[in-house]
């Protein structure tokens, strides 16, 4: 094992942090480097510290990139956090590393989260046992340009409600050059950005079937529910012609440009698109099928408290978590971030459910599922793969269905293990 | 102390323990220490680490345990992993030669080019400096389909239909051989020109006197005597090749060595394993594979080419 801690030295580098504890306790809070988030976090300690002027919280951040090695690494050296923000899909490393550990139901009773908190919680329990809270969660929408509606004949303020008048609508905002090549793409296609999260969690179920078993272990996409998802998805490009994998880069950036009618997006890119001065663009609910039938795709980083707090940093920690999943925490991160609250009595203000903005989120929020990602990276290979094996090789959907299935449930019996 | 039969310069000092040859072996490892014990355990420790992680199934989390050649097993069973070493052999067979006929090419012409010499030197090497992402990222915007990529809209003014490139299981690793191979051009002109002035000019004009004409002269003398920079540059740019990562990762990012993992090769491979699954065990069975290629590679490109030198 010391070998494992000279090489979590090495890659921790030299740790400047050495807890000097006179009677104020000092805990440490660590997230990753994302402007908003770390100006969010400065007001939280700020207001946690006038309240509890015995505690001192000290925020370290590290590039997103190198985030979860510095986690992993500082823990084998007996240096990690005492709180700590983790992506959910993250957890069933953490948990199983020891990087983190449960919450106590004395401070943080189960029945309240349940109550409090939007079901998508739930995945942070293991067992009987709570390992994060989460302050925000995001899901997805359908983003539309205002502008190219209108320029389409369309009426910008009735942006699509079902699948069929997305592809109604996205056909009268797809312009194709003389040379034949898409000059303007009714709706992005991009598997690699939000697609897949979209085709796993919301088509599928919206053609009858399920991506997974309850408990997440297997794959349950393989049938026809999720060939015919899969199909519709693809013929968006092959028959319908509204969108072109690879169009622009990224589907985002074709958005942005005002070079597409659709994108799928999370409320992580309003930062992002808020920045548009060039049109004006509205946010919807994702199309229901025909039957009526929503579903949306919700997600979230949680804090949880490091393995190695004990005693009355351990008291701190809790003090200092229960502050950040507070509604007056969400309100802040809502305003500072733009991130949804997780609760609902801050999520569902009337102010928030008035917002043009918010309020389709937060109806996505009430039917979301939540992916229980193993290696989500290597999960969403498998999906964009899927994609392509047909959108490039012509691959029967059947055949690329099959294939996905089997190479997803591959890698959830590996994390098994 | 003295060696037997030389005879002692100076009879009358006394004979210590620190003699001038001893002090001097001294300085020299004093010094050599440093590197020695900076590759020792910056380079050969990890090295030997990996060998021994190869065997066992660490996630970075828990404690590695000894899985045995589980690892290998598996990689030689993983499709993947055919497709990779495809590709990563792609990368070298096609690589190599073109780069270096190209670049043996441009830096025989420019030997003899006298106007702006330095000038068009300059234009060659600027690709060497420049940063390998930012590179990367300017040929991934290239190619790009209609309307933002420079290449096909210069084509789809002409009517010519759109290239896939980066989107083509076919064209994808060409295309980004090319960056590669364009970003190298300069380091190897430049190791080439060097070569070829330091070739005496009294064989030039020894030939020219026997009469022999200029295509005779390259492939008698010129030739023969950059054997030993065409070696360097074999064996440096096939490891080059092999190591290929920053124009791949750069340009796919979106999806990693994609499209259906027809740009991957075994370094993306083993990041992927190592950074993003956290598979450290599987990702170091993966590079002692890449260890023994380039062993194998070198070793038998210094082989083959020695022969004639």
């Amino acid at each position: 094992m010391h070998k494992g801690i000279l090489f979590a030295g090495l890659m921790a580098g030299i740790s400047p942090f050495t807890v000097t504890a006179a009677q104020a306790v000092e805990i440490e809070y660590w997230q990753y480097v994302f402007e908003t988030r770390v100006n969010a976090m400065d007001q939280l300690i700020a207001a946690f510290e006038a309240a509890n002027p015995d505690i001192t919280v000290k925020q370290v951040t590290f590039p997103y990139a190198d985030y979860q090695t510095r986690v992993v690494a500082a823990n084998m050296a007996r240096q990690g956090p005492d709180v700590l923000q983790l992506f959910y899909g993250w957890a069933d490393q953490f948990i199983g590393g020891k990087v983190i550990q449960p919450l106590s139901p004395d401070a943080f009773p189960h029945a309240e989260i349940e109550a409090d908190f939007f079901p998508i919680v739930s995945a942070m329990k293991r067992g009987d046992d709570y390992y994060g809270l989460p302050t925000a969660v995001r899901s997805l929408a359908l983003f539309y340009n205002k502008n190219l509606m209108t320029a389409a004949g369309l009426d910008p303020n009735t942006p699509p409600t079902t699948l069929e008048e997305l592809v109604t609508q996205a056909k009268a905002m797809t312009e194709v050059d003389g040379a034949g090549n898409m000059a303007t793409a009714g709706m992005t296609l991009d598997m690699a950005g939000q697609d897949h999260q979209w085709w796993r969690e919301v088509l599928v179920r919206q053609f009858g079937g399920a991506p997974y078993s309850e408990d997440g272990a297997t794959v349950t996409y393989n049938d026809a529910a999720g060939a015919a998802a899969l199909k519709f998805y693809t013929d968006l490009q092959l028959v319908e012609k509204i969108g072109q994998r690879g169009f622009m880069d990224e589907g985002q950036a074709a958005f942005r440009a005002g070079k597409a009618g659709f994108t799928i997006d999370g409320t992580f890119r309003l930062g992002s698109f808020r920045t548009i001065e060039d049109f004006e663009w509205g946010v919807t609910e994702l199309p229901a099928n025909a039957e009526g039938v929503r579903s949306n795709y919700a997600s979230y980083f949680a804090n949880a408290i490091g393995a190695g707090a004990q005693g009355e940093e351990l008291e701190a920690a809790q003090k200092f978590l229960a502050y950040i999943s507070s509604e007056e925490a969400m309100q802040i991160w809502l305003d500072v971030v733009g991130e949804l609250p997780a609760r609902r009595s801050a999520a569902l203000t009337e102010a928030n459910l008035a917002n043009p903005v918010y309020a389709p989120f937060l109806k996505g929020l009430e039917y979301a599922h939540t992916t229980l990602f193993v290696d989500e990276a290597a999960q969403r290979q498998t999906t964009i793969d899927m994609a392509n094996r047909i959108l490039i090789e012509g691959q029967p959907v059947e055949d690329s269905v099959a294939a996905a299935a089997e190479a997803e449930q591959a890698i959830l019996d590996r994390a098994k293990k | 102390m003295m060696e037997p039969g030389v005879p002692d310069r100076h009879p009358d000092r006394p004979r210590t323990f620190w003699t001038m040859r001893r002090r001097q072996l001294l300085w020299v490892w004093g010094f050599l220490a440093v590197p020695v014990l900076f590759y020792g355990v910056i380079r050969f420790y990890p090295t030997g680490q990996a060998f021994w992680l190869s065997l066992t199934d660490w996630d970075l989390m828990s404690d590695p345990s000894f899985i045995g050649v589980e690892n290998y097993t598996r990689l030689f069973a993983d499709p993947q992993f055919g497709r990779v070493f495809r590709n990563t052999f792609a990368y070298l067979i096609m690589g190599t030669p073109i780069s270096l006929i190209l670049s043996f090419i441009i830096a025989y012409a420019l030997d003899r080019v006298r106007f702006g010499h330095t000038f068009l030197r300059a234009l060659y090497f600027l690709p060497f400096i420049t940063t390998a992402a930012a590179m990367a990222w300017v040929w991934r915007w290239f190619y790009q389909p209609a309307p933002i990529g420079v290449i096909n809209d210069f084509l789809s003014g002409f009517g010519i239909p759109q290239m896939a490139f980066l989107n083509s299981t076919t064209w994808a690793l060409p295309s980004i051989m090319v960056t590669a191979i364009w970003a190298g051009l300069g380091f190897q002109i430049i190791i080439f020109m060097a070569g070829l002035r330091a070739i005496p000019n009294t064989y030039y004009e020894a030939a020219r006197i026997d009469g022999l004409g200029d295509w005779a002269i390259l492939r008698r003398i010129t030739l023969p005597l950059l054997k030993p920079t065409t070696v360097f540059l074999v064996v440096f740019s096939s490891i080059g090749f092999l190591r290929i990562f920053d124009q791949v990762y750069n340009m796919t990012t979106n999806d990693p060595g994609g499209p259906l993992g027809s740009t991957k090769p075994l370094v993306l491979m083993i990041y992927q394993t190592a950074f993003s699954s956290y598979q450290m065990g599987y990702a170091a069975a993966q590079t002692v594979v890449l260890f023994t290629i380039l062993l194998v590679v070198s070793l038998l490109q210094l082989w083959v080419l020695r022969e004639r030198t």
